[in-house]
């Protein structure tokens, strides 16, 4: 979400299609072989103590940081162009006429994969409500579209292996689908700001100018310069802290405050996130610390999710369109869906 | 000749606006320029991603800002982005 539309993808030089296909196979073999390079490294070449917590700090820098950079590239290179395929106008007149469960359903789904960013949660929210298409789904939308992040699918997969990435992902969804249902079902649309529903919004089609298979890879190559020159910075300070947290802060150090056996960790982890804003890149590193030192995954995902599914500035861009009223019943269902959540993890492992 | 951007005072609605200055500067052309920040009067337009270029009525670009290059065309009515 922190990453934020619009790009000026004009000025920067077009790639050939063909270069990024030539270098995922360099990108494997680096990724196949990182974690021998990295001993090699550091235990060969510059003869570090194995024992001491400074290598094992180092290590961990050395080994993640790449690790998680390739896994970025390629993964939001790909996002990027299925993208392409997405627009807002798209997504519109795909859910318009949809029945309330089975719009939620499609809402949350495209939300992950329509292009989106706060700073167009406006005219996106006017444009749904003024089509016809009901305020809950709207909400599936809204609440999708933030929470299952593509950096954070990576981060997941990446540090904590494919099925907690899953796992956040399916969860993310059904949190998506139920709380949108259920502001459906509340019929909550007098807290609306009346003026949304005055509004004659112009029927505007923009001519399609045909998208060439090239577009689309020149589209992914933007994401990722886009992204990647945003992001860099918390991942690297992230991956930092964790491997300081991972060679020097006891084992079980969060357990007493963030393990599973302290029910009230869940909640107080969801207080904390909600008004927290951190773009998933910054928040993973950390969450890893915080796991690898005794904190429960449930508790560790539910504060993640709070974090960047829900945040105040979002908040008060929507608060121009819809009463309070809304906005607390809005924070409110998300924010127990992500606490459920929180609470069956730390159940099941 | 009027050119109105769309937008409600992001960070790259601005820089659309500093994109369509220097591209009128550079070719001596004489417009208006407008910034749109009412949503209620963006929203007639119909566009769903801020920020949103027109001219003269008719909305050119949505939700990506376009280099200073395709912007001189855009205005020249050459081609649209």
């Amino acid at each position: 979400m922190a990453e934020c539309c619009a790009t000026d993808n004009g000025n920067k030089k077009k790639i050939n299609y063909y270069i990024p296909f030539l270098l995922i196979p360099f990108a494997v073999l680096i990724y196949i072989f990182l974690e021998q390079g990295v001993d090699f490294l550091v235990y060969g070449i510059l003869q570090l103590d194995r024992s001491a917590h400074l290598t094992e700090a180092i290590r961990f820098f050395l080994y993640d940081t790449p690790k998680v950079f390739i896994l970025l590239t390629v993964i939001v290179f790909v996002v990027g162009i299925i993208r392409s395929y997405f627009s807002p106008e798209k997504t519109r007149k795909a859910l318009e006429g949809k029945p309330l469960f089975a719009g939620n359903i499609m809402a949350a789904s495209l939300g992950i994969l329509t292009p989106f960013c706060t700073c167009s949660a406006i005219p996106l929210f006017i444009g749904f409500v003024e089509s016809g298409i009901p305020l809950g789904v709207t909400f599936s939308f809204l609440v999708a579209a933030p929470m299952i992040n593509e950096v954070a699918l990576v981060l997941l997969f990446g540090l904590f292996g494919w099925k907690t990435a899953l796992l956040y992902a399916s969860t993310g969804l059904l949190i998506a689908i139920v709380s949108g249902w259920v502001i459906g079902r509340l019929k909550l649309e007098r807290f609306v700001e009346e003026w949304v529903y005055e509004i004659k919004a112009g029927d505007f089609q923009m001519e399609e100018r045909k998208v060439t298979f090239n577009d689309r890879i020149q589209a992914g190559y933007t994401a990722v310069v886009d992204i990647v020159s945003k992001v860099w910075i918390y991942i690297v300070a992230g991956i930092a802290v964790g491997a300081a947290v991972h060679g020097y802060v006891p084992e079980n150090f969060m357990a007493s405050i963030m393990g599973k056996e302290v029910w009230w960790s869940v909640p107080l982890a969801v207080l904390i996130g909600v008004p927290l804003y951190s773009n998933a890149a910054g928040i993973i590193p950390i969450l890893q610390a915080l796991l690898e030192k005794g904190a429960s995954l449930g508790t560790a995902l539910a504060f993640m999710m709070s974090v960047i599914g829900l945040s105040l500035p979002e908040m008060i861009i929507l608060k121009k369109v819809i009463k309070l009223p809304l906005i607390i019943i809005f924070v409110s269902v998300v924010a127990t869906g992500i606490m459920i959540v929180g609470f069956l993890f730390n159940l099941i492992y | 000749m009027k050119i109105e951007i769309l937008g409600m005072g992001c960070a790259t609605c601005n820089k659309l606006e500093d994109t369509v200055r220097l591209a009128i500067r550079e070719m001596g052309i004489d417009a208006q320029i407008d910034h749109v920040k009412d949503i209620k009067k963006i929203m007639t337009y119909g566009v769903m991603t801020t920020p949103a270029l027109v001219i003269d009525g008719e909305v050119k670009v949505a939700g990506k800002i376009p280099s200073l290059a395709e912007m001189k065309q855009l205005i020249s009515g050459q081609s649209r982005v």
